[in-house]
């Protein structure tokens, strides 16, 4: 776990190069790299730049308001926050949720796991993959895509629209519904909903499955680079079901270390804090979490897909355990730790989905049964939800008045903070060092960002083409070279 | 006696000690407001009623309708000064639509829709106002308190018990509860008082029931304001 370009030695000696924004991500980031006289990659940085206090201003606010005002901080996984926020809640009231609204909340969720891997896969990385990191970047956007993969293109649109149309039958809206409240739901499925989503779902069944079919492909036809492009070891991290199943609504804390050999496992999501530690450094945001017992050095981990379909011992439906099975294969034995194999993950976890909905369709808890329980009122919560991007804590304290007295959130991709910036350097070592860069080889760099599908504000969603200025520094700080993109 | 009035070239005829507002209403014209209620006197403080009569702005709400008066009310000039007033109102307060439980249920936000508000205009004030918590069935958020005066009205008047009160003028003017703490847990207010389900905004709320309802099937959800003013005389 080298961490060796994460700060130079001689660091006013050397040229900087920044890419700012990171572009068909969410949020704003930006990259950072110090380059010698010759060229040779020394520091290599990813920041997250932007400051959000949702932490701050969620106290003093009661807690029934938590899950519609938190799940503001994304417009792209909102149900993710608005589960996890609901299910702390749960805990707070003692509330053990009915059949019912768990299973509401549940197709709401798989509905976000579909609509947003959808939504990463084809809008924001499938430009990469199928024209390649250094193609025209003109082209290299979902647009391009349209006009060269048609059928691609359509339906990895239509994908994500189906999953948008789960979360409004379930949440109301398609961004930012207000369906989970404390101790449940406070609506069922209605009946015609249920029928039009039926009517689509074998559909979507069938290009979930053609969607883990194009990874592979891609897979097949390069397997030089995509067995190898950031490819490193790393502990993982996420929720698995009692009997060791994914479950990406609800479940316990599993690690396993870089070998693939389970570390912890069995931890309830009340005891996270007895797991995780956070560090902060002075260059980003964000913070970096770790696996206490492993120390910062040696303790930080990957979320996410690959990490999910790694760490459960099987995934509950047969297409997507099948596909599982042959991912598992390719690693002849050893776990599959390259960047890119996180889109072939999540395209399992986008089937898994599919075939999840499916099943919760055919469910008549949806239509009727109660909705709300009442429990014992205690004053402190955690939840814990699979996200799309990973694993999501919310952990709450409130007070006997009904108000927020702490919050604190571990979103997904600030597990995933060390990983993107090992990510980031192993690419930089690998691909730019020593080499005159061009905006194609400084796209690598993104490229593997955005395997992570980072949600870098957690709010901001910026898709396609987006800005790019690229300044070359000398020593002194004196601008020698700026590339601009519009 | 009484008489007839002319409402937006309209004929509107009225009794003796009606207002424009409460005669327009009978004769199924909607007058936007909000310190106006059915229940209760006139008030006349938030000026949403605003009408145009004889070249002067009135206040529909208390001024008694005379016999060939000729009043413009839904008209550009007067639709724009109440987005005006209404602007004012959002940027004093702390109102924050998206996670506001009473959001759907507001008449503040239902007359925004109503009178097209697009934006807030004006410079936010973004004012410090601490909820009050203290009461254990109903929650004061004093963020979006807009003066309209029906809780202290509604206490005083109905209840009987003057819980509510503004206090301090101009720009420092707020409502503040009639304990010597200062908090509602220490008053004898009860969830079943009526100036518990009179504020036209989200400051008084029952507490632990805010999203019962989904958002988008509520009141002003499924029709507007004006609509529901007038099917069910709210």
């Amino acid at each position: 776990m080298d961490s060796s370009l994460e700060t130079a030695a001689d660091r006013e000696q050397l040229r900087r190069v920044v890419i700012d924004p990171v572009s068909r991500v969410e949020g704003h980031g930006k990259v950072t790299l110090l380059l010698d006289d010759d060229d040779h990659v020394r520091e290599a940085r990813l920041h997250i730049v932007e400051f959000r206090g949702f932490e701050v201003f969620i106290q003093g606010r009661p807690y029934w308001e938590v899950p519609v005002m938190v799940q503001r901080l994304c417009g792209i996984c909102p149900v993710s926050h608005h589960l996890a926020a609901s299910k702390a809640m749960d805990r707070v009231l003692g509330v053990p949720v009915t059949r019912s609204a768990e299973k509401l909340r549940r197709l709401m969720h798989y509905g976000q796991i579909l609509q947003s891997h959808a939504l990463h896969f084809f809008h924001l990385s499938s430009p990469d993959l199928l024209f390649g990191f250094e193609s025209e970047v003109g082209k290299r956007n979902i647009v391009g895509v349209a006009g060269a993969y048609p059928e691609v293109a359509r339906q990895g649109v239509l994908l994500r629209k189906f999953g948008q149309e789960v979360i409004r039958a379930t949440a109301g809206k398609r961004i930012h519904g207000t369906g989970s409240v404390p101790g449940g739901m406070n609506r069922h499925l209605g009946v015609e909903d249920r029928d039009a989503l039926r009517a689509e779902i074998d559909l979507m069944v069938e290009w979930s499955r053609a969607a883990v079919e194009l990874v592979k492909r891609l897979h097949r036809a390069d397997p030089a680079l995509y067995d190898e492009f950031g490819r490193f070891r790393a502990n993982v991290m996420s929720l698995v079901r009692a009997d060791g199943a994914m479950d990406l609504y609800h479940g316990a804390l599993r690690f396993r270390d870089a070998d693939g050999k389970i570390l912890v496992d069995k931890v309830p999501d009340q005891s996270y804090r007895s797991l995780i530690r956070e560090q902060v450094k002075p260059w980003s945001y964000m913070k970096f979490p770790y696996l206490e017992q492993l120390g910062p050095d040696e303790g930080w981990y990957q979320v996410g897909p690959l990490a999910r379909v790694q760490n459960c011992d099987f995934i509950p439906t047969p297409l997507a355990e099948a596909e599982r099975r042959e991912f598992i294969d390719h690693g002849r034995g050893e776990p599959v730790r390259a960047t890119l194999a996180y889109h072939w993950a999540r395209m399992i976890e986008l089937l898994h989905a599919a075939e999840v909905i499916r099943d919760l369709l055919g469910d008549g808890d949806l239509l009727e049964g109660a909705l709300l329980a009442e429990g014992v009122r205690g004053n402190e919560g955690v939840g814990i939800i699979e996200a799309p991007r990973g694993t999501l804590i919310h952990h709450y304290q409130v007070g006997d008045d009904d108000l927020v007295t702490m919050c604190n959130l571990i979103v997904s991709t600030t597990h995933n903070n060390q990983a993107m910036n090992t990510a980031v350097r192993e690419v930089a070592h690998r691909y730019l060092d020593g080499r005159k860069l061009t905006e194609g080889l400084l796209n690598h760099i993104e490229v593997a960002i955005r395997a992570y599908d980072p949600c870098l504000s957690c709010a901001t969603h910026a898709l396609g083409k987006m800005p790019l200025v690229l300044e070359l520094a000398d020593a002194g700080g004196e601008v020698v070279d700026r590339v601009v993109r519009d | 006696m009484g008489g007839k009035f002319l409402f937006d070239g309209q004929p509107v005829p009225f009794e003796d000690g009606q207002t424009i507002l409460q005669a327009a209403r009978a004769a199924g014209h909607y007058i936007p407001h909000l310190c106006w209620h059915p229940d209760f006197p006139p008030h006349g403080s938030c000026k949403l009623c605003i009408v145009k009569v004889g070249g002067r702005h009135v206040s529909s709400c208390a001024l008694p309708a005379r016999d060939g008066m000729e009043v413009e009310s839904d008209t550009p000039e007067i639709n724009g000064e109440r987005r005006a007033l209404l602007q004012m109102l959002f940027v004093e307060g702390n109102h924050f639509c998206p996670s506001c439980e009473k959001s759907g249920n507001c008449q503040l936000q239902a007359l925004a829709y109503e009178l097209d508000m697009s934006s807030a205009r004006f410079a936010h004030f973004y004012p410090d106002r601490p909820v009050d918590a203290s009461h254990p069935d109903v929650l004061l958020d004093f963020n979006r308190c807009i003066f309209c005066e029906l809780c202290v009205r509604a206490s005083r008047d109905v209840d009987h018990k003057g819980v509510f009160a503004l206090t301090d003028r101009g720009i420092r003017k707020h409502l503040v509860v009639n304990a010597e703490s200062g908090r509602l847990a220490d008053t004898d207010f009860a969830v079943g008082d009526r100036a518990a389900d009179i504020c036209p905004v989200g400051v008084i709320l029952r507490k632990r029931v805010g999203f019962a309802v989904p958002i988008g099937e509520r009141k002003y959800d499924e029709a507007s304001i004006s609509t529901v003013a007038m099917e069910k005389g709210e």
